[in-house]
């Protein structure tokens, strides 16, 4: 039911892990329908240093959180937000249809961490916005 | 690779001496039962003996077996049958929360033209409590159905005491037996039980073929309608081979039942201690013995289910979860819901069901290679990284 690439990201996730002291960290999701996504980011001078993930979800939603950091890794911020659930979706070559939630949450998670780095820091990020739905324990449930 | 199947109780392989007696009766015992010419015959008197077979199984005479297309069918048949003719337009059922979806969906159904259905809590091990269901009886109630054993937990409920409540109180009783026929004793005469649904395929039988046994007297109103086969009861032409396989599969299960299952529940019991004493943070769902002897069903907190499933794969492991990623919506199994587990915790089970090509060693593999699954989707949860951290700080 997967494509090769889900199938890869899943069994040999890419930037799985932690990053301590992140430049910001966003988690998304709900356990109520089994999927949370959290990306961590190491921002210096506008670029995207270092990202790394931890995702408690199916293999959809591993595959999404991995494409996801290897999509933003070395990129500058106005890049990344660039990139959407499409562009996760494209990198994947798709998914089944009742898991394209998965690569809308890959998407709110680094836009949660983006955001979690400009109120750190005192900025505005053109085209950021707030992450949707209210924060339960540090998570952005939708 | 060796690969280990632990999904039983989804379906099983048709044995080799099932599949023997089947085969004839595809090219060239072909005759149409109704017709009146000598293979015609033939097929008669097979479907015959296997009705035979199966109603010796379960204390049944022969002419209390009806062939279905499957169990969903018999379940199916049994609800909306009962209706026609003891719900008169209306009336009550009383079932439970943990029912197979041929139960539920039916029930849902059967809602939506004018009958009330009680949906029957179950206690943390999935059992129903037998003074919920007294007190749930109305005047109007015509029919109980309550499954013999879950499919996902494997708890078996106290059918004797729920036939003879329905007996005392003149209301017609069911069970969807599916996973029970063949893996524990049953007597239909013993039980107080009116009808009970049959499935071929969870026995070592063929898919496509199942039974309704309806107790002399009761009178469910037809589902298929069309030819006189079944006794006018069940319309259309009888899968011959697989009525034949049905009944080869069921008197072999009965004749091995209490050797194999000795067999299971020692096999069920290891698996069951192997995986809680190796993984912390398990649990198992579902009664520790008033159980299945093939079924083990744990949670895993912290990690989601097809997850486990996909890396099981990897390492040549069949099995299933009640995870909403592999049900095709958002919500976990509504029987781990029903028995009181979160949301995360129902997200994390992992159905094994045994069987008879199960053995020792698949069960020590099993065991082997499972903990370190949890363990690798664990450092990538984050709800493993907020728990051991919210750990550590209380240390500190």
């Amino acid at each position: 039911m997967y494509t090769e690439k889900v199938m890869d990201h899943f069994n040999n996730p890419r930037n799985m892990g932690e990053i301590e002291s992140a430049s910001g960290v966003g988690t998304v999701g709900n356990a109520k329908c089994g999927d949370i996504m959290r990306v961590y980011l190491k921002i210096e001078d506008g670029m995207i240093e270092d990202v790394k993930f931890k995702t408690f979800g199916c293999g959809a939603a591993v595959a999404t959180s991995s494409m996801l950091t290897e999509l933003v890794k070395g990129k500058s911020i106005e890049d990344a937000l660039g990139i959407t659930n499409k562009t996760v979706l494209e990198a994947l070559d798709g998914l089944p249809a009742a898991k394209i939630h998965c690569s809308l949450l890959a998407e709110e998670a680094l836009n949660a961490a983006l955001w979690d780095y400009a109120k750190k820091n005192d900025i505005v990020i053109n085209g950021l916005s707030e992450p949707e739905g209210h924060e339960e324990e540090g998570i952005y449930v939708e | 690779m060796n690969r280990i199947y632990m999904d039983n109780a989804a379906t099983t392989p048709v044995r080799a001496q099932v599949l023997e007696e089947m085969m004839p009766y595809f090219a060239e015992l072909y005759g149409n039962p109704s017709g009146i010419y000598q293979t015609a015959g033939v097929s008669r008197s097979a479907i015959y003996d296997a009705r035979e077979k199966v109603a010796r199984v379960i204390g049944a005479s022969a002419e209390e077996i009806f062939f279905t297309g499957c169990g969903t069918e018999s379940d199916n048949w049994a609800l909306t049958g009962a209706c026609a003719t003891y719900g008169k337009g209306g009336g009550h059922i009383i079932t439970c929360e943990i029912e197979h979806h041929a139960i539920l969906h039916t029930c849902r159904h059967l809602e939506k033209k004018g009958v009330s259905v009680t949906y029957l809590p179950v206690d943390e091990y999935g059992i129903v409590d037998i003074d919920d269901l007294k007190g749930a009886i109305r005047d109007d109630t015509f029919l109980i159905s309550i499954m013999y054993a879950n499919n996902e937990i494997g708890t078996i409920q106290p059918i004797k005491e729920i036939g003879e409540i329905a007996r005392q109180r003149k209301i017609i009783f069911h069970t969807d037996a599916v996973q029970a026929v063949g893996h524990v004793p049953i007597d239909v005469r013993e039980l107080n039980v009116d009808m009970l649904s049959i499935s071929g395929h969870k026995i070592y039988g063929p898919k496509g073929v199942g039974a309704l046994y309806i107790r002399k007297g009761v009178r469910p109103g037809n589902l298929l309608h069309g030819g006189a086969q079944e006794r006018g009861r069940r319309a259309g032409t009888e899968n011959v081979p697989g009525i034949v396989g049905l009944g080869r599969a069921i008197e072999l299960a009965a004749a091995e039942l209490e050797e194999e299952a000795a067999r299971l529940i020692s096999l069920r019991d290891r698996l069951i201690e192997g995986i809680l004493s190796a993984v912390p943070y398990s649990r198992l769902n579902g009664h520790r013995t008033s159980r299945l002897p093939g079924n083990v069903n744990i949670s895993f907190e912290f990690v989601e289910g097809e997850s486990i499933l996909l890396l099981l794969n990897d390492k040549g492991i069949a099995a299933s979860s009640g995870s909403a990623c592999t049900s095709g919506d958002l919500d976990p199994s509504h029987v781990l819901l029903a028995i009181g587990l979160p949301h995360e915790k129902a997200h994390g089970s992992v159905r094994l069901t045994l069987g008879r090509y199960n053995t020792q060693e698949e069960v020590n593999a099993v065991i082997r290679d499972l903990p370190p699954v949890i363990e690798r989707l664990r450092s990538m949860s984050p709800l493993y990284e907020d728990f051991t951290s919210a750990g550590k700080a209380l240390l500190r």
